[in-house]
């Protein structure tokens, strides 16, 4: 299976501004054919019922169709059938610690911003099966889990994306990054994404907590699809971001878009820009984290934060994981199960000396300073891409941009990177737990 | 159940296989003090055992099916030549269970994982670097296999002074390896925090025996240390100020660590993973990360 959208997020990647600062115009922006500029694009368009098509089609080359719904008074990301399944109608309320859906007067599809699911669940999946062990006479013997066999005639299964925002690409290409181009690949990772197919669609509208503009990441899907898509009142605005994507779209019936057509498309973009309020000042951000660790501020978010791990559930790059050991009764069958875990766990930092972050201020610090700051220098880029699912899923509504903006109006900056301090030695009481 | 001799010689590169573990069995226990034992550990399939290598300073994740997994560091080589070497304190579901199941206990491995000690500034200076090699308790046990390391290579390096802490005069490890070391010219001095009658040396943290040192020549000097966290910190300090070079000061570090690879989060210290940039580090790259209370 060719790796469709791998070449075209690489491509996004490299033109992603390693500070998330820059507001520079992308005018490489563009599929596997070449570098058109936004005028130049080549954008079809097609009836409302071809998307019906699309998802046909891809169904009926074996990929697993997935894609907003409605469930559980939310919009999430499960398998469609057809087009019925879409959010059809549907308006969204975002805001810190709250989230409501309804019915609103349009009959588009995509008229809403990101739901608490993310596309990391089906790439990242939150439980899987990666080793097993069996007991006989001559000891234990290991094998791979589940989710590393291959199939028996040696397939994997396909996924189809439909419905990917623009910071929902840049979390796949963070993902990625985490994932595929460390001096270790997560195989489980690596095997699912390997044959996604991504069909995007831009944002024509934002929700109060949306800031993709501030991290450089939307609202606008540049790269990184196979498909994109535009809604427009009567129909979409397709365009292709790989040959794959391309050789789909030739299936469906479409025509050029008209000049009056990709300016509505653009205008209906322009709203979702218009639309984003809040902004997270991007400039110099690790070093003012980094800087700012004993800040007091830190105290004043524990008072409020539950350690609850909604944020790193929700969040699109968390990546953390635990493998626990799962034994049937006999004890000589194990299956090694990976799941989620998370920073704000207190588990998480346990070592035999003593749990590291036994408190909440040094895990909401651990989480903010990871995702905004050391994030940079282990992945060159901000772990966030500004979809604001941890400030509407927080039960208490802590929103990070406010975190952030409470240390930079008043940064303490005691002591600066360059200038740690030692030790004084006269001072030397060595632990009894000396391991 | 998957051969792990097919898994082994099929072209996957350790990039995409660190998850195959592969078994192993106790072949010897020794106990070196009240809790802490040395192991050695044979691979089952011959194949593994060959092609298995390790360089001073990395860890191994050994596992126990049904219970867990734990990151241990390689002590060096079994008295064979064939199986490896670890040292472990019992103070955990795994460590216990490995204790409990003595000579002939089944076993998993995985490894090995992580950085070493700066073993090629030592063999590729132009002059030979003197090395000060400071120890509290367990933390000897990382860096065994440099030692033996020095003593393989004993003519390429110059002084090298081994510096011991204990609790208590009971709980020094490797007793058996010390006259061999000293037959080979390492100087060996010994501190307890708690004497008793038998004790006539040092007494008090081990920093102290750094301080009264004397470093002919710092700037060709290599410090590694291995030991409870804030020893270390204290003992980066003395160096520093007895003028070793930031980047010449070398410790190894612990934290959870899961998936050893770098990819589950845990190990975590600033923008260092312990498990794949450590967990052997210089002194001058996380100092200003030790610093910082419960990061």
């Amino acid at each position: 299976m060719p790796c469709y959208a791998k070449e075209s997020i690489d491509k996004y990647r490299s033109q992603q501004p390693h500070d998330g600062l820059s507001n520079v115009e992308d005018t490489s922006a563009a599929g596997l054919n070449g570098s058109p500029t936004a005028d130049e694009r080549d954008y079809r368009f097609v009836e409302k019922r071809e998307l019906n098509s699309l998802i046909a089609l891809l169904r009926a080359d074996a990929f697993r169709v997935l894609g907003p719904r409605v469930e559980d008074a939310a919009i999430v990301y499960d398998e469609l059938e057809s087009l019925e399944d879409l959010p059809q109608g549907y308006v969204e309320t975002q805001s810190p610690g709250r989230y409501r859906i309804e019915k609103g007067d349009h009959e588009n599809f995509f008229q809403f911003t990101v739901s608490p699911n993310s596309w990391k669940q089906f790439l990242f999946p939150a439980r899987v099966s990666l080793a097993r062990a069996k007991k006989d006479r001559d000891g234990w013997s290991f094998a791979e889990g589940d989710d590393l066999q291959q199939d028996a005639d040696g397939r994997r299964e396909k996924l189809a994306f439909v419905g990917v925002r623009a910071c929902e690409l840049a979390a796949i290409a963070i993902q990625d990054r985490v994932f595929l181009e460390g001096p270790y690949v997560d195989p489980v990772y690596q095997r699912r994404r390997e044959s996604t197919f991504i069909v995007a669609v831009n944002c024509t509208t934002a929700a109060d907590t949306c800031f993709c503009t501030s991290t450089d990441s939307g609202p606008k899907c540049r790269q990184g699809f196979d498909l994109s898509m535009t809604e427009l009142p009567h129909g979409f605005l397709l365009e292709a971001g790989s040959q794959v994507g391309g050789s789909y779209l030739e299936k469906l019936e479409s025509r050029p878009a008209n000049p009056s057509e990709i300016e509505s498309g653009f205008r209906l973009e322009q709203q979702a820009v218009q639309q984003i309020r809040k902004q997270l000042d991007t400039h110099d951000l690790r070093d003012l984290l980094l800087n700012n660790l004993d800040h007091p501020h830190w105290d004043q978010v524990a008072t409020r934060c539950l350690s609850c791990t909604n944020c790193t559930m929700v969040c699109p790059t968390c990546f953390c994981s635990s493998v626990h050991d799962v034994a049937d009764l006999s004890g000589d069958n194990v299956e090694r199960i990976r799941q989620w875990d998370s920073c704000f766990n207190l588990d998480f930092s346990y070592t035999k000396g003593g749990t590291v972050r036994d408190n909440t201020r040094s895990r909401y610090r651990q989480w903010l300073t990871h995702k905004l700051g050391s994030w940079q220098d282990q992945f060159d880029s901000l772990g966030c891409v500004g979809c604001g699912r941890c400030i509407t899923w927080c039960p208490v509504g802590i929103d990070l941009t406010e975190e952030v903006q409470a240390i930079r109006v008043k940064p303490t900056s005691k002591r600066t990177l360059s200038t740690p301090v030692e030790p004084a030695v006269a001072t030397c009481v060595v632990k009894d737990e000396d391991d | 159940m998957g051969s792990n001799v097919s898994q082994l010689d099929s072209n996957r590169d350790r990039r995409h296989s660190a998850w195959v573990t592969y078994p192993a069995t106790v072949t010897r226990m020794v106990q070196e003090c009240a809790d802490v034992f040395t192991y050695d550990l044979h691979f089952d399939d011959p194949v593994t055992a060959e092609q298995f290598d390790f360089q001073p300073g990395q860890f191994n994740m050994l596992y126990v099916p049904g219970i867990g997994e734990s990151a241990i560091s390689i002590a060096g080589w079994a008295k064979d030549g064939q199986g490896l070497r670890h040292t472990i304190r019992s103070v955990g579901n795994v460590t216990d269970a490995i204790a409990r199941g003595g000579v002939g206990m089944s076993l998993g491995i995985r490894g090995p994982f992580g950085s070493h000690w700066p073993i090629e500034h030592l063999t590729q200076a132009k002059s030979p670097l003197d090395v000060v090699v400071v120890a509290g308790g367990i933390g000897l046990a990382p860096l065994r296999s440099l030692i033996e390391f020095m003593i393989e290579h004993r003519s390429q390096i110059g002084n090298v002074d081994l510096l011991l802490g204990a609790r208590s005069p009971q709980d020094f490890l490797y007793r058996e390896d010390w006259d061999r070391w000293t037959e080979h010219g390492i100087r060996i001095a010994l501190t307890v925090d708690r004497a008793d009658r038998s004790w006539q040396g040092h007494l008090g943290v081990i920093t102290l025996l750094l301080e009264q040192m004397t470093i002919p020549d710092p700037a060709h000097t290599l410090l590694m240390t291995c030991g409870p966290e804030v020893m270390m910190r204290y003992v980066g300090g003395v160096g520093a100020e007895k003028q070793i070079a930031l980047e010449d000061i070398w410790l190894t570090l612990e934290r959870n660590m899961n998936c050893a690879i770098g990819l589950c989060g845990h190990c975590q210290l600033g923008p260092e993973f312990i498990c794949k940039d450590g967990p052997v580090l210089r002194y001058g790259r996380v100092r200003q990360w030790l610093r910082v209370q419960d990061l």
